[in-house]
């Protein structure tokens, strides 16, 4: 019944791939110049030339979105790891030793997890100052922390009775060790999931947040602010728009499948 | 009913946590109100004299047990940017977001139950994997993208509504509910996606338990067996998850307002971010957090009248 790949997996991966492979290109070369403006090129629909066309300055569509994918994969990026990171300590922590500490982090969890994370994102960003990117990457990584420590909670504290943990206390292992070298491996069937879902939820609260304005500055322009952009010349230059908004798509339905995959792999169907 | 009244008491400590967190956090940056309301060249008599006036010089707790009692007298103090009283500036706004809630949830409901139940009797096989995968399709649009192709096509193009160009809710309602229908439809999307999929795990574990397979084994019709038992314990983690998305669609309504122009609360509190307008901040989070409270209460109100279980004090 364990199916090491399924079609989920491969599909997600692909397009995952794919996207990663672009973004990194991006990052040391474009088409075109991301930022140098045309006066007889503008408004130019898709072509071989310009795949995904030009904007009202006459940029070169693609290589901006190389550009600003890259933005929001990398604030991502770091956003799921600042709340794997803390949020898997947190979790180990409580779940481990449990206790007073426990039950009141887990009620702080409970209130916390209850928000939506962009209001909670927007919050934090209004007391820290809006237009900087790396508050938005702290703000969405402290808002993300509460529920990597929730799911990793239950499974460090379901595996603290189990017998192999036991014999390992019983045979002198320091608590450090069991936590990471015994615990954390095994907790990886939930956390892997956990990362996928984090990581959209990342990429989507940042595209938004850039999108209201009060995201990474227009410097490191994001795909959500230039989907912010791109809303304005809809009707002149619909492309800009739709790649843009194609490209956020994919970035989140190809983890998507993964996530799914993921899941599909370790439960059976469902 | 000691568990209501439980319940009820947890919402009310949350509240007060919540707006407590929300104060002390403003309060803390955004520094001298009278500085913000006067403008850095006013003399230090006048900002004196104002700060008396507005009651700065007297302790925090003293202040926020005011602030709170606001919400229910209407006196949330002043915007810093428009110089009106917060309340008059938010008060209308909330009948729109309440409105694009409503309308959402039940977008939400209608669509994705019937569609979950469907979902739910499919297993293995090409069909399956392909809705599961449109599903993860359709969880990967962010409501801000469908919205602006929503208002460009049906907006601009068919001109069914003017985007942008928001009628007053009491004089031209049905204009209003245009705008509103559609950006209802873009929160919708990627949540209905969610929940169909949240339905179909939940009802597809609750389908392999024991007393399922005995109800089968007796000779039991399977969609009688789906509908007479399955439905029904299913129901508690559904009604939760509802809850959940309640939370989900006031975030999403924060940038779908902005989206379709509706003047809402989202909108407000985005500008009022930007702005640096903390009293408008202030209340609006206050207000979003009570929607979102409130709609989690409810549901485990409603969870404890179906589950006796929960009632002990139980955990499912």
């Amino acid at each position: 019944m364990k199916k090491k790949m399924n079609g989920f997996l491969l599909a997600g991966l692909a397009i995952t791939g794919l996207l990663t492979a672009a973004i990194l290109l991006g990052t040391v070369w474009t088409p075109y110049d991301p930022a140098a403006m045309s006066g007889s090129e503008k408004y130019l629909a898709p072509c071989l030339q310009h795949p995904f066309g030009t904007d009202n300055f006459g940029r070169d569509i693609l290589s901006r979105v190389m550009k600003g994918a890259g933005t929001t994969f990398f604030i991502a990026v770091l956003t799921v790891l600042i709340g794997a990171v803390f949020g898997t300590a947190a979790g180990a922590l409580t779940g481990y030793f449990g206790g007073i500490v426990d039950d009141v982090l887990m009620r702080l969890n409970d209130a916390l997890t209850a928000f939506p994370s962009i209001l909670l994102a927007l919050v934090v960003i209004s007391l820290m100052g809006p237009g900087k990117t790396y508050n938005v990457v702290l703000a969405l990584g402290l808002v993300f922390i509460p529920s990597f420590a929730r799911v990793t909670r239950t499974a460090f504290a379901s595996a603290r009775d189990v017998n192999y943990i036991k014999s390992a206390r019983l045979m002198g292992a320091s608590s450090g060790r069991i936590l990471l070298v015994h615990i954390l491996p095994n907790t990886m069937n939930v956390l892997l999931p956990s990362i996928t879902i984090g990581f959209n939820n990342a990429v989507l609260a940042e595209a938004s947040m850039s999108y209201l304005g009060v995201g990474a500055t227009p410097t490191d322009a994001s795909l959500g602010y230039m989907l912010s952009e791109a809303q304005g010349m809809f009707g002149r230059a619909p492309w800009y728009a739709l790649c843009t908004g194609a490209v956020i798509v994919l970035l989140v339905f190809g983890v998507g499948l993964i996530g799914e995959g993921l899941q599909r792999r370790e439960g059976g169907v469902g | 009913m000691k568990y209501a009244l439980k319940r009820i008491l947890q919402f009310m400590l949350t509240m007060v946590i919540v707006s407590f967190l929300a104060f002390l956090a403003f309060d803390l940056i955004s520094g001298d109100a009278a500085t913000a309301l006067l403008g850095t060249e006013a003399t230090e008599e006048a900002l004196a004299a104002l700060r008396e006036e507005m009651g700065l010089t007297r302790p925090l707790p003293v202040r926020y047990g005011e602030w709170l009692l606001g919400f229910f007298t209407g006196n949330l103090g002043v915007s810093y940017i428009y110089h009106q009283s917060v309340s008059e500036l938010i008060a209308p706004k909330i009948a729109v977001t309440l409105l694009l809630s409503f309308v959402s949830f039940l977008l939400i409901v209608l669509i994705s139950i019937p569609l979950g139940l469907s979902a739910a009797k499919r297993s293995g096989g090409i069909l399956e994997a392909s809705s599961s995968a449109f599903n993860q399709l359709c969880m990967a649009v962010p409501p801000f993208f469908t919205g602006m192709l929503l208002s460009y096509v049906f907006g601009i193009m068919l001109k069914w509504f003017m985007p942008g160009n928001f009628p007053d809710l009491h004089t031209d309602f049905g204009g209003a509910m245009k705008h509103i229908f559609f950006a209802a439809i873009a929160i919708a999307i990627p949540r209905i996606a969610m929940t169909v999929r949240m339905l179909k795990s939940t009802i597809q574990s609750e389908m392999r338990k024991d007393y399922v397979r005995t109800a089968i084994s007796r000779g039991n019709d399977r969609s009688a067996v789906l509908r007479v038992h399955v439905l029904k314990n299913s129901l508690v983690p559904v009604i939760s998850f509802l809850a959940q998305t309640m939370a989900e669609i006031v975030a999403g309504g924060i940038v779908v307002e902005q989206v379709f122009s509706i003047p809402g609360l989202g909108r407000m509190l985005v500008s009022s971010i930007s702005n640096r307008d903390y009293p408008v901040v202030q209340a609006i989070i206050v207000i979003l957090a009570l929607w979102v409270v409130l709609s989690g209460t409810l549901a485990d109100l409603v969870n404890q009248r179906i589950d006796p279980r929960l009632r002990l004090g139980g955990d499912r």
